[in-house]
This record gives C-alpha cells, sequence and structure tokens, in this order.
C-alpha cells in the first residue's frame, strides 16, 4: 500500500449541539483528485475549515504527510503545504494580478524579507508561467478587482498553485461560472492533479463527471455515506434520495 | 505620460520651494514669517506621509497620531527648553511652582542633543509598539480602532495638561531660545530650519516611495483589502501591521521634532483627539492611498486655515466640514482625485493610465 498524502480518523466538530461532522475513515492519496458532493450542510466546507486550521475539531487525528495537524495554526499548516481556495473569491481586489499572485508566491514572507524583496528571473518565470495555466497570461497588469468572475476563480487557483502546496482544498470552483468557464476549470484541475494532491467540493454533476477521476465521496449530515466511483455513486439510490429529495431523484437521474 | 509626471511634480516642487521662495525672501517679496510658516506645513505634510501609509495603504484608522507627532514635539522641546538657560542649576518655572528643586530624572537625558534625537524617536516608536502589540494581537479592527485609539489619544492628553507631570502642563513647553547655539529668533536660522524642514520632506518621501514601492508596500494593500487571506497566504500580518505602525509613530515624530523649533512651542492642544481627526482629515481631502495626496493635503489644509482664520475666523470649522463632506459625497479619491478627473477631462493624461493600479 503506498503512502496517503492525507489520513483523516474519527474526526468530529460540533457547534451548538449540532453534530457538523462526523468522518470516521478518509485518506487522499498524492497526486489523487478527490471530488466531495454532498447537500447543503452536509459538512463540506467544515471539513476543509479543520483541514487547514480555521476551524478547532472536537477530537480526531488528521495526518499529513506523516505528521498530525490537529491544533496548529493556519500559518502553520499552510507553511505544510496546504493551500485553500474559497468558495467566495478573497483576492485582493485593488493589486494587480501579478502582484496577487507574487504576494502568494512561496518564498520567505518576513518584514524584512518583504522590505528588501528583488524580483529575480526564476520567480517572474514561475508567475508567468502559472498565469499561462490558468489562462490569465493576458491580464496580468490589471487590477484584480475589474477581472470577470471567472478569472477571479482562476486568479483564487493560481494563487493556491503558486504556494505550491502538496494538497490544494478547491471549494465550489465553478460556481456562477458560464459552462465554457467551467469546462476550461475541469481541465485546469485535471491537469494540476497530476502534480498535487487536489480535493475539490462540487455541486454541479457535469462538472463532477468531467473531473472525476477514480473516487468521489459523498458527504450527508456530516458523515461519509459512501465513496466510489462516479457511475457507482450516481447509481446508488440512498446517494440519489439524500442529495436529490426523493422527489426530484427520477427526473434528474434522467437528465444526467 | 505617468511616469514622466511621477518625475516632474517633485522635481518643480522642490526647485519652487527650495530656490524660488528662499529668492524672494532675499530679494525682500516674501516675510521671514511666511517662511517659517511653510516650514511648518513642510513639517504636517511629514506627518500625513505617515498617516498615508498606516490609514490609506494599510487601512488602519488610527486616531492616535497627534500623539506621536507631540511625542517627538515635546522632547525637543525640553532640550530647548534647558538650553534657554546655561546656569547649572537652572529649573523651568512650573517645575520650581511644583516646589521641585532638582530636575525630575526624566528630564535629565535631555540636556544634550544627541541623546534627546534619540529618545525623541525611541520613545514614539516605543509606545507605538505597545499600543499596536495589544490591539493588533487582539485583531481590533476598523471603527473600534478608531475608538481605542480615541480613548489612547485622550488619556495621553489628560496626561499631560496635569501640571505634577511636570511637562508644562496646559501651558506646555515654551520660551525657547538657542538650538545647538543658533539663535531660534535670527532669520537666518528660520530659514535653515525651513530648508531642514523641506529635505527631510523629501528624505521620508523617497523612503515612503521605496516602502510602497516594495513587496512590502503590496502586503500592506493587501492587508487594506482582506487581513485574513494575507493570513492563509502565511505572512505575519500582526508583524507588518506593527511595523508599519511604528514607521508611521516615528515619521509623526521627526515631524514634530522639526515642528517645534519653528513654532516657538509645544502645548498639549497639538495632541488631542481633534488634532489627530485634524490629521486624518488632511490625508483625506489630500487623496489617501497615495503620497503626493498626503503632502498635497496637509499643504492645502493649513494653508487654508491660514487664510481663513485671518479673514474669516469663525466660519474655518464650517468650511473644513463642507470640504470633508463634499470629498466624502463627490470626490472620494481627495484633491489628488480631483485633479486626475480634470486632467482627463482635458486630455492630459489618457483614463488608461489614470485608472492603473499604484506603481
Amino acid at each position: 500500500m503506498i503512502d496517503m498524502l492525507l489520513t483523516v480518523k474519527d474526526l468530529s466538530v460540533s457547534f451548538g449541539g449540532l453534530q457538523a461532522l462526523n468522518l470516521h475513515n478518509f485518506s487522499l492519496a498524492p497526486r489523487e483528485l478527490r471530488v466531495i458532493i454532498g447537500p447543503n450542510g452536509a459538512g463540506k466546507s467544515t471539513f476543509m475549515d479543520l483541514l487547514c486550521g480555521r476551524t478547532k475539531a472536537d477530537h480526531g487525528t488528521v495526518f499529513f504527510d506523516g505528521k498530525q495537524i490537529l491544533g496548529m495554526t493556519e500559518i502553520q499548516i499552510a507553511e505544510m503545504g496546504i493551500g485553500r481556495k474559497f468558495q467566495k473569491p478573497s483576492i485582493f481586489p485593488s493589486l494587480s494580478v501579478y502582484d496577487n499572485m507574487l504576494l502568494a508566491t512561496k518564498m520567505k514572507k518576513s518584514v524584512l524579507a518583504s522590505l528588501f524583496f528583488k524580483m529575480d528571473s526564476a520567480i517572474d518565470d514561475k508567475i508567468r508561467h502559472t498565469a499561462v495555466r490558468v489562462g490569465l497570461h493576458g491580464v496580468l497588469d490589471k487590477c484584480a478587482g475589474e477581472l470577470s468572475h471567472g478569472q477571479k476563480q482562476w486568479l483564487e487557483i493560481a494563487i493556491v498553485v503558486l504556494q505550491d502546496p502538496k494538497l490544494m482544498l478547491i471549494d465550489e470552483p465553478a460556481a456562477g461560472m458560464s459552462d465554457r468557464e467551467t469546462e476550461k476549470t475541469g481541465e485546469l484541475l485535471l491537469e494540476l492533479s497530476t502534480q498535487h494532491g487536489v480535493i475539490v467540493i462540487e455541486h454541479d454533476m457535469h462538472f463532477v463527471k468531467q473531473i472525476a477521476q477514480k473516487t468521489v465521496t459523498v458527504l450527508v449530515n456530516g458523515q461519509l455515506l459512501t465513496e466510489g466511483t462516479f457511475e457507482e455513486v450516481r447509481n446508488d439510490q440512498r446517494v440519489i434520495d439524500s442529495y436529490l429529495g426523493r422527489s426530484n431523484s427520477e427526473r434528474i437521474k434522467a437528465s444526467i | 505620460m505617468l511616469l514622466k509626471s511621477d518625475k516632474i511634480i517633485p522635481i518643480v516642487f522642490l526647485s519652487f520651494f527650495a530656490i524660488l521662495l528662499p529668492l524672494g525672501y532675499s530679494a525682500g517679496l516674501i516675510s521671514v514669517n511666511s517662511i517659517s510658516l511653510w516650514g511648518r506645513y513642510f513639517c504636517f505634510a511629514i506627518a500625513a506621509l505617515g498617516i498615508d501609509l498606516i490609514w490609506g495603504y494599510t487601512g488602519i484608522m488610527s486616531m492616535c497620531q497627534a500623539i506621536f507627532f507631540c511625542l517627538g514635539g515635546y522632547g525637543i522641546g525640553m532640550y530647548l527648553t534647558l538650553q534657554a538657560d546655561s546656569s547649572p542649576a537652572f529649573l523651568p518655572d512650573f517645575m520650581s511652582w511644583n516646589n521641585l528643586t532638582e530636575l525630575p530624572f526624566f528630564w535629565m537625558p535631555f540636556q544634550n542633543f544627541i541623546p534627546t534625537l534619540l529618545l525623541g524617536l525611541l520613545i514614539p516608536a516605543a509606545v507605538a509598539f505597545i499600543i499596536g502589540y495589544f490591539i493588533f494581537r487582539s485583531r481590533i479592527k476598523g471603527v473600534y480602532m478608531a475608538i481605542i485609539t480615541q480613548a489612547l489619544a485622550l488619556s495621553v492628553y489628560l496626561l499631560f495638561i496635569r501640571n505634577e507631570t511636570n511637562m508644562g502642563g496646559t501651558n506646555g513647553l515654551t520660551n525657547f531660545k538657542t538650538l545647538l547655539g543658533f539663535d531660534l529668533s535670527q532669520p537666518a536660522v528660520k530659514l535653515g530650519l525651513y530648508m531642514v524642514s523641506l529635505a527631510t520632506l523629501a528624505g521620508v518621501y523617497q523612503i515612503c516611495r521605496h516602502i510602497v514601492g516594495s513587496k512590502f508596500g503590496k502586503v500592506l494593500l493587501a492587508i487594506r483589502d482582506s487581513e485574513s487571506r494575507v493570513g492563509f497566504t502565511a505572512y505575519r500580518v500582526l508583524h507588518y501591521k506593527l511595523t508599519i505602525f511604528i514607521i508611521a509613530a516615528v515619521i509623526g515624530a521627526i515631524a514634530g521634532m522639526l515642528y517645534v523649533p519653528q513654532t516657538g512651542i509645544i502645548t498639549p492642544g497639538r495632541m488631542d483627539v481633534k488634532a489627530s481627526v485634524e490629521m486624518l482629515m488632511w490625508v483625506a481631502l489630500g487623496g489617501r492611498g497615495h503620497l503626493k495626496g498626503a503632502i498635497l493635503g496637509a499643504i492645502s489644509v493649513n494653508c487654508l486655515y491660514s487664510v481663513c482664520t485671518t479673514v474669516f475666523p469663525e466660519g474655518w470649522l464650517f468650511i473644513l466640514g463642507i470640504l470633508y463632506v463634499l470629498t466624502v459625497l463627490y470626490f472620494d479619491k481627495g484633491f489628488l482625485g480631483l485633479f486626475e478627473k480634470l486632467a482627463i477631462r482635458v486630455g492630459l493624461k489618457s483614463r488608461k493610465t489614470a485608472a492603473a493600479p499604484l506603481p
């Protein structure tokens, strides 16, 4: 058996008596792209919040790259190599696209290092190369606040890529995108998963179908319902019932 | 075009104030008092640069910047007070009224110029470190930051108006005579201080430009945009905010140290809450987030103040208030933004360069 990039055991957290997440077993191989689906309130975003240190777990263990990361601060976890893209775009709107990417690039980030930072060609190349990968090379000098919604999402992904994380957590990348943008985002994620571990939360089933390579994880009410290939999950009656609602399930199943 | 005007404006500014104004003075066209007045405007402009760094660029609304200005000012004021009389047992009047027989310990270092200079910068830096550390560590932001710093400004003000503090009470420190042996009442010395203020303004502007242009400056803008995101990108926001808060405090102190020898008095009135708010207004009116805007704001508001208080003394606060309301409502980028709009209107500048992000 290969060493897992991420191993989660008995992870649970509750908010005011409501159990938001209770995950017994979850693991991710290096360079695996995993899609997590589930109805609203299933604990998908909470799971990501726990992984990146934004929310503290009640108990459980999370081994990332061989180290227990529960209890570490956000910054320590970011330095360990977990990058997060949030559901809502949270780029720096008054900086240029290029500067947004520069700030994200992995390097020394102390005050003194920033004050006396000198641009070198290696960093410049890395930024331009990443810009080409995410399709933003034409708008590097633009103010990030002026980008279209899809471009902002790609910039977010670029920011995560530039931190050179071993694991990327990507929350609803295709939300609000046009069909063409969605497809392009899917290609981008597939390409990224050749170099990074990627966990994607998504609702759009066409998009999930495009990117799900091996395993899709289904969360319902904070618990793992099932894991399997897209086809298996799609045909699982329990998934359809809980995720789509029993009344809608037949109609929507037919449309997929 | 932008790059060109970026160089032209400072050159025009410097040559006008460093050459033409002193020439006008030596030709007898401009009085020495006007020269001194401009010297003080430059001090305000220096302080405004510090405020722009912390507020315009980093988005921290600190309402206690006048404290740092006055800490620097009081430092040099103490030195000047002690210089006014060369007898070894000299005590300022207000200390005798407090029945003191010898100089309090905290006045001792201010008998010499070099320790005065160092303490005048180190004390504001240390105060900024302590205030900043506790405020920023608790992640206090926005309106709460404004309220806490206002309260701090008020408490320091109340400390300085007490006679028991031995800092001159409400009267402050005055009756200065010499600085490093130069007679402060001499026109040549006033001109010298004016030139030093101008040179310091130019130097501080250059340093601020470097700060703003560096990656550090970009992180500051990023903190203004989305502080939590900066944290997730593995920057230690606390260190950054603390550093810029201390830099702004030291810049304020430098301004205060240059200001006091030119006005000949420093009182707690310079550091009350109103003084800090007024300093923010200079930057808001000039155009925050732009270094030139801060300088423009400080100089133009103070010019206007001087004119208004002679022509129409009761109206000053109304005029300032109306200007402020207009700025908030119609030209949120301040005078600088207004000029830019006009330049676009008459075709001096293309729309594209104006909309470009900060260099």
